[in-house]
């Protein structure tokens, strides 16, 4: 057993900087940063008859119309009365009036069972729930003019969706403890059952004031 | 005087690059591991319109674009155009973008296709309308309406 150290040849590393640098700047070049984010919606199926488009019957206490029209103002209206927001900022809330969110709030839970709200159905929706009592027919029309700008129309989306996901929250607190982003696939699939996201979008109808 | 011998070469200490190629490496893999790749040249440019209450997207091979700006060649003018798959197209050639992108999928997954409008946030509602109604009849139901997430 001889005991002579063979000395290993050291590998000339010196290119390896360069290399990982064609692999960086290959990478920067090639990628975008940006994750995609976005309001996730579902559109209804196309009428099977093009003549015969049926109206659905929505009893009127069910309905809440949201008009967005060319001049970015938003109308409310439902059988409490109409409300008239006359920019975004008035809208969110932030005007002096009572916003949209929480006009979508009131509606859809109709707290005080008020017969100008949408019709409180008892229902059961399992453990730990039970039987509550909810507007599971509501309807949310969210009607726009052909000129209203696409930054208007997202704004009273997020408005509408923000109602739903506050009142998520709030019964992911009830329920079950706990934040709704931290429940589990099917607890949160309970809480979408009890407020389920009823926003109808129309055809855009040309109400004036736009072509 | 010793002190000051001109011919003295006094030598610059090397630079020991020898962690270099580790720091790149390190830079290289959070490259890699945080970005996706960039499908598509946009020919259109938009600045997407803000919401608090964004979602993430998930599973991004199952996500099929519509890009909605203003064109970013001059010469075809400042109104809106939509941007299919890498050229600029109508909104009638919707119905056959989405029918080669969903046979693009495997079936299983054709139900999951998402469809990501990504529009200027001063696009009029028209347009809009129009390629969800096109969306409609070609049996894209789910779409995504991108917006940047902001406080508002």
């Amino acid at each position: 057993m001889a005991k002579t150290k063979k000395k290993v040849p050291g590998l000339n590393s010196s290119s390896m900087a360069d290399i990982s640098f064609l692999l960086l700047i290959f990478f920067l070049v090639t990628s975008s940063m940006d994750t995609d984010t976005g309001l996730a919606r579902r559109l209804p199926a196309p009428p099977q008859d093009e003549q015969n488009l049926q109206e659905m019957e929505v009893q009127r206490r069910n309905l809440m119309v949201v008009l967005v029209n060319s001049q970015n103002q938003t109308m409310v209206r439902d059988q409490l009365g109409d409300e008239w927001y006359a920019n975004i900022t008035e809208m969110v809330g932030r005007g002096g009036k009572v916003g949209l969110k929480d006009k979508v709030k009131e509606f859809v839970t109709n707290p005080n069972n008020n017969p100008n709200l949408p019709e409180l159905i008892e229902q059961d929706f399992g453990e730990p729930i039970g039987r509550v009592m909810t507007t599971a027919d509501h309807v949310i029309s969210l009607q726009n003019d052909a000129t209203t700008s696409y930054k208007a129309y997202i704004a009273v989306q997020n408005e509408l969706v923000k109602a739903y996901n506050e009142l998520r929250e709030e019964a992911a607190l009830k329920y079950f403890n706990k934040h709704y982003a931290d429940l589990l696939p099917d607890q949160q699939e309970k809480i979408n059952k009890l407020y389920p996201q009823r926003i109808s979008e129309a055809e855009p109808k040309n109400y004036g004031g736009g072509n | 005087m010793g002190k000051f011998n001109k011919s003295g070469g006094r030598t610059m200490p090397e630079l020991n690059t020898s962690s270099m190629p580790d720091m790149i490496f390190a830079i290289l893999f959070f490259f890699m591991v945080t970005v996706t790749m960039r499908s598509e040249e946009l020919q259109v440019k938009f600045k997407l319109p803000s919401a608090s209450e964004v979602q993430k997207l998930e599973k991004k091979s199952l996500v099929t674009y519509i890009n909605i700006g203003i064109p970013v060649d001059p010469r075809l003018g400042t109104g809106t155009q939509m941007q299919l798959n890498d050229k600029l197209a109508g909104i009638d050639d919707i119905q056959d973008y989405i029918a080669q992108e969903k046979a693009s999928l495997n079936e299983a997954d054709q139900q999951f296709m998402t469809v990501s409008i990504k529009a200027d946030e001063n696009t009029r509602m028209k347009y809009i309308s129009d390629v969800k109604q096109a969306l409609r009849k070609a049996y894209a139901l789910k779409i995504n309406y991108s917006a940047r997430k902001a406080e508002n």
